[in-house]
């Protein structure tokens, strides 16, 4: 398409799912009032001490090994300093040389192509609180979520384009909510993500000058906002223009980004050692208790399900991309629901509810016994395919079991065939036209009839049954 | 005699007896601050409503009961960097003017459960910053032995509020020599502890590798009374040693004998007040006649001390003080537009000079492209320090040399060159860097002022430098000397 | 020679969020110059091969269990706060 290369890499950073803060026991609960969530510690009192989360330093292992990194065996905590209001301390206790784990990866799989995409580190860090800005142009400043533990991820430069960069994230978040360490829910801000990007001719060694993308409240802007960042670029460099060492901001409604600041020379953070926290010594059989507590992952799910139930890749694939669907899936097929069936339900129904409702499956009262119970009524004709779907709809909104459902509903399907028939003659009396229309060879109208049939029936027809009487009967006109 | 000049363990029998009680104690403090605080100015707060009620409290709980708790009912003060709960606490800056803790430091915890009675905050050079009390942004507290000299630093209220039996005894903190620099300038004894024996929870850090609370007291008994309960490990402090703390009062045993004393020969150098050496070498002989026996050591590295102190303390403070806003607590500066004004006028209208020029060295000892050069550099050759005391503790029990190089110095005399005033450190700044254990007792006096002795023991051996201490006191008459106010 | 420059001093004094006089930034021009060329002495001494000491007492693995615990009522937290709004902290606007 061109003649330049783009250049990606992410930092996505990760709040971890501990019932306290990293360095105090405050609440990390998410929703609370402004600063009811404090304590002179996390509120950055003077003479106040750190004192590290033994489940926060486990839960970033268990990531880090999840993500194929090396777990370093001396680690130690360093203070970032810099002035923010949402950074009481004004410094950050973070860790630069020595992080939890480095050298990982993780694979993507785009339009049926495999890609490994490096991970330089994962390290661990406190969270900085809440800024938000007031109509006066002054600032409010809520503390509840500085502290939270916050794992920060960041990748090798190896993606080579947008849909790569969403796919990672995708396959990134999939892994984490698999360990178990977090929610990485993005609308409340447990993973958030940072991107970069740079254009370089094709065949050049050296990167570009690259942008920082900022404000990507999805991984569908993040995708966006890298395109039209790319676009730009690459006009700009062909306008003979120049790029600048900047920060932009993704802005929703025009789909474009706008420039938040242009970097001067780098930050200078004074890194050093926290004298306020000791040495983390990492042993071979702290890394291995933790290593025990992984989960099988996506990818061993995505095989499993293939081998297992006989399930397309692709299907596997789309399944297994998030927990909560894959272990809905599980628990369906324990209920004896046909695996293609449901994966075909979830795919299909159940996934377009829940992107149109934004909402995940375990907020929604659908359970996978229902599910697979609904199912079993499909396949022993109680109900059309059709009727399910009204069926379905109730069981995700409201809840319920399919079979109570469809009695208190009316909704079991007619197999009678006397009591079709009726209608069959019925809507063919209605009809003279579309008979005529028949017999003139026009088979279309034998779809209208039927589509006649099942309203007069409200859809509870049994579908080959209308057919096959529809045919005898004007057989006999 | 005044109540306040008695010993811990006779105002605790005379409890015991019912022959005082508690507000007795605390009425004497207060009065006898009323008469000299005029003069000597060590205090910041006084806590004297709290302090009564806690007194009247005490004494009917006392009235029927003897009391274990050695220091239940004895008037102690702290100094203004621990944070106490609802009593202001300023660490002598002015952008705490108007900062009233929400939580107390495990320290003030500890003595409130031991039953002491907190009479008042304590002054001190600003963020403990200094030599000599001129740093703080109050006032300056005098020497009690002479109102135109200086009591030392930065726990100046700390020692000379005891030197002046304003309290029974005090908390200080000593970073490179703030607890027995101004003891020995006071005429009292003062000790820092191990660092990590005393929790720093809600102790305002100015060095958080460095900083230790510790004891100031009349005599070296009540300074064993006071750590005893205020040592001890905290789930609080990260850096706080979880090791077992042992019997220090069982230590006095008044037996020095075969004990080995190493004294640094860069202790007595040039630039030590001869007078000062003099006390010492007497000192010496003193527990000589006990059965002691000294030696001339190395400690080769001392005088890269110095520097390596304030590299270290500053870069660590200048991170520490970033907290002081104007955002969260503490003084706001009035004129302030926008948030780039806030931080930088709230922070220069509220630390002074010596802070600001600390924070900056700090700053720039940690800056890109300096890092290696001065930070790292310096806790390498901190590295070179510790290893010169632990060559010696290979050999010896104690290191024993002056406190300080000089007496107390003249109100005035030495504000104008920040080297000159770091100099007065030289001695008792090692011993921070190698995080052992010293002591300050009055050895004799100079010119009508007192002069300190240090003894430096082994990491975690409180109980020796106790041990010697007491020995030496007992054997002198100095620490009975009391200041004319 | 001069240690730190009178610029070196302004951009020092900005990352640590202090204003200075043109006086002031020439007094701790001189001040810290003279106490940077003092601490030069420490290269002096060889430390190729030290290990830098980070914490006098060799501490490791010091961590907490992950039990949440009660926080302060909102109103300390904000007892000391110069100026707030709907039980935040205020401040004036970021640029």
């Amino acid at each position: 398409m061109s003649n330049f290369e783009t250049i990606i890499g992410l930092e996505v950073h990760v709040e971890l799912k501990t019932n306290s803060k990293i360095f105090c026991g405050c609440s990390t609960d998410f929703g609370a009032p402004p600063n009811s969530h404090t304590c002179p510690i996390c509120l950055g009192h003077p003479g106040v001490l750190p004192v590290l989360n033994k489940q926060a330093v486990e839960f970033s292992m268990r990531a880090a090994m999840a993500l194929n990194c090396e777990i370093n065996r001396e680690q130690y905590f360093d203070r970032k300093n810099y002035f923010y209001p949402d950074n009481p301390k004004a410094y950050q206790i973070s860790q630069l040389d020595k992080p939890i784990g480095e050298h990982g990866w993780i694979e993507i799989d785009v339009n049926g192509e495999k890609k490994k995409i490096g991970i330089t580190r994962l390290h661990l860090e406190e969270d900085a609180g809440k800024l938000t800005h007031a109509a006066d142009g002054s600032s409010l400043v809520d503390l509840n979520r500085q502290g939270t533990p916050l794992m920060e991820i960041v990748s090798e430069p190896d993606i080579r384009t947008p849909e790569e960069a969403y796919a990672y994230l995708e396959k990134l978040k999939a892994i984490i909510q698999y360990t178990g360490v977090s929610d990485c829910k993005m609308e409340e801000g447990s993973l958030r993500c940072d991107a970069n990007i740079s254009i370089r001719p094709v065949g050049q060694k050296e990167f570009g000058t690259k942008t920082e993308l900022k404000n990507l409240n999805s991984f569908a802007f993040v995708q966006k906002g890298l395109e039209y960042e790319e676009k730009r670029q690459e006009e700009e460099i062909l306008n003979g223009g120049e790029i600048l060492q900047e920060t932009r901001r993704f802005d929703e409604k025009s789909n474009k980004t706008i420039l938040m600041r242009v970097k001067e020379g780098s930050d200078d953070y004074r890194y050093f050692p926290d004298p306020d926290l000791v040495q983390l010594s990492v042993s071979e059989e702290w890394i291995e208790r933790v290593r025990a507590e992984i989960p099988e992952l996506p990818d061993a799910r995505k095989e499993r399900y293939v081998s297992e139930f006989g399930l397309p890749a692709y299907d596997a694939g789309v399944l297994t991309a998030s927990i909560k669907m894959a272990d809905f899936f599980e628990k369906g097929i324990q209920e004896k629901a046909d695996p293609k069936m449901l994966s075909n339900w979830l795919m299909g129904e159940v996934s377009a509810y829940l992107n149109n409702a934004s909402r995940e499956i375990d907020e929604t009262p659908l359970t996978p016994g229902n599910l697979a119970k609904m199912i079993k009524l499909i396949e022993d004709g109680t109900i059309s395919s059709k009727i399910a779907k009204k069926v379905f709809k109730e069981m995700i909104e409201n809840g319920g079991d399919p079979q109570t459902i469809v009695k208190e509903k009316g909704l079991v399907q007619i197999s009678d065939e006397g009591a079709i028939r009726e209608f069959v003659v019925a809507v063919l009396d209605r009809n003279p036209q579309s008979i005529e229309d028949f017999k003139n060879g026009k088979d279309k109208a034998i779809g209208f009839l039927v589509g006649q049939v099942m309203k007069e029936t409200k859809g509870k027809a049994n579908p080959p049954l209308v057919n096959k009487l529809i045919a005898e009967e004007l057989k006999n006109r | 005699m005044s109540l306040l000049e008695k010993k811990v363990s006779e105002l605790h029998d005379l409890l015991h007896k019912k022959e005082i009680n508690v507000t007795d104690l605390v009425d004497a403090s207060y009065d006898r601050i009323s008469q000299v605080e005029g003069k000597v100015q060590a205090f910041l707060s006084l806590n004297e409503e709290h302090a009564r009620r806690m007194a009247k409290e005490l004494d009917d709980v006392l009235a029927g009961y003897p009391g274990e708790r050695i220091l239940a009912g004895l008037p102690i003060a702290l100094k203004d960097n621990i944070s106490t709960k609802g009593l202001r606490t300023t660490s002598g800056s002015k952008i705490l003017d108007n900062f009233n803790p929400i939580y107390d430091a495990t320290v003030a915890n500890r003595l409130y459960e031991a039953g002491a009675i907190t009479i008042g905050k304590l002054n001190m050079d600003e963020f403990a910053m200094g030599s000599s009390n001129e740093n703080s942004g109050f006032h300056v507290t005098k020497n009690p032995w002479n109102t135109e000299y200086v009591p030392g630093g930065s726990s100046g209220g700390s020692a000379a509020s005891v030197a002046a039996s304003e309290v029974l005894f005090s908390l200080g903190s000593d970073t490179g020599g703030s607890i027995r620099q101004p003891a020995a300038y006071c005429g009292v004894v003062g000790l820092k502890p191990t660092y990590g024996l005393v929790s720093r929870f809600g102790l305002i850090a100015f060095a958080s590798s460095l900083d230790q609370i510790g004891p100031i007291t009349h005599t070296v008994e009540d300074n064993a009374y006071l750590l005893q309960a205020i040592a001890g490990h905290d789930p609080m402090d990260s850096t706080s040693a979880n090791v077992e703390i042992p019997d220090y009062l069982s230590s006095l045993t008044g037996d020095i004998k075969g004990l080995r004393i190493a004294v640094p020969k860069e202790y007595l150098a040039e630039g030590v007040d001869p007078e000062v050496k003099e006390k010492v070498l007497e000192a010496l002989n003193v527990l000589e006649a006990q059965g002691a026996s000294w030696e001339e050591v190395s400690l080769p590295h001392s005088k890269y001390a110095l520097a390596t102190y304030y590299l270290l303390s500053s870069s660590e403070a200048s991170a520490n003080l970033s907290r002081f806003d104007g955002v969260r607590y503490g003084v706001r500066s009035d004129n302030a537009e926008n948030l780039l004004q806030l931080y930088k006028n709230s922070r220069s209208e509220g630390f002074g000079d010596e802070v600001k020029r600390r924070i900056m060295l700090g700053t720039f000892a940690l800056s890109s492209g300096y890092y290696d050069a001065y930070y790292k550099k310096a806790q390498k050759v901190r590295t070179l320090i510790k290893n010169d005391f632990e060559q010696v503790f290979n050999d010896f029990d104690v290191i024993i040399g002056p406190t300080t190089p000089t007496t107390a110095f003249k109100i005035g005399e030495k504000t104008n060159d920040p080297l000159t005033m770091y100099a007065n450190d030289i001695l008792t700044i090692p011993v921070n860097l190698a995080g052992v254990p010293a002591i300050s007792v009055p050895c004799g006096f100079s010119n009508g002022l007192p002069v300190g002795l240090q003894i430096i023991g082994k990491h975690f051996d409180e109980r020796t430098i106790y041990r010697v201490a007491s020995v030496f006191e007992q054997a002198t008459e100095h620490h009975k000397a009391k200041p004319q106010l | 020679m001069s240690q730190i420059s009178k610029d070196e001093v302004k951009h020092v004094a900005n990352l640590a969020r202090l204003s200075l006089s043109e006086e002031e930034v020439d007094m701790f021009t001189e001040q810290l110059d003279a106490i940077i060329g003092f601490a030069e002495q420490l290269n002096e001494l060889d430390t190729e091969n030290i290990e830098p000491t980070t914490h006098v007492l060799e501490l490791k693995n010091v961590l907490r269990d992950d039990q949440a615990r009660e926080s302060v009522p909102r109103e300390e937290a904000l007892k000391n706060a110069p100026d707030e709004r709907d039980g935040q902290f205020k401040v004036p606007k970021t640029f």
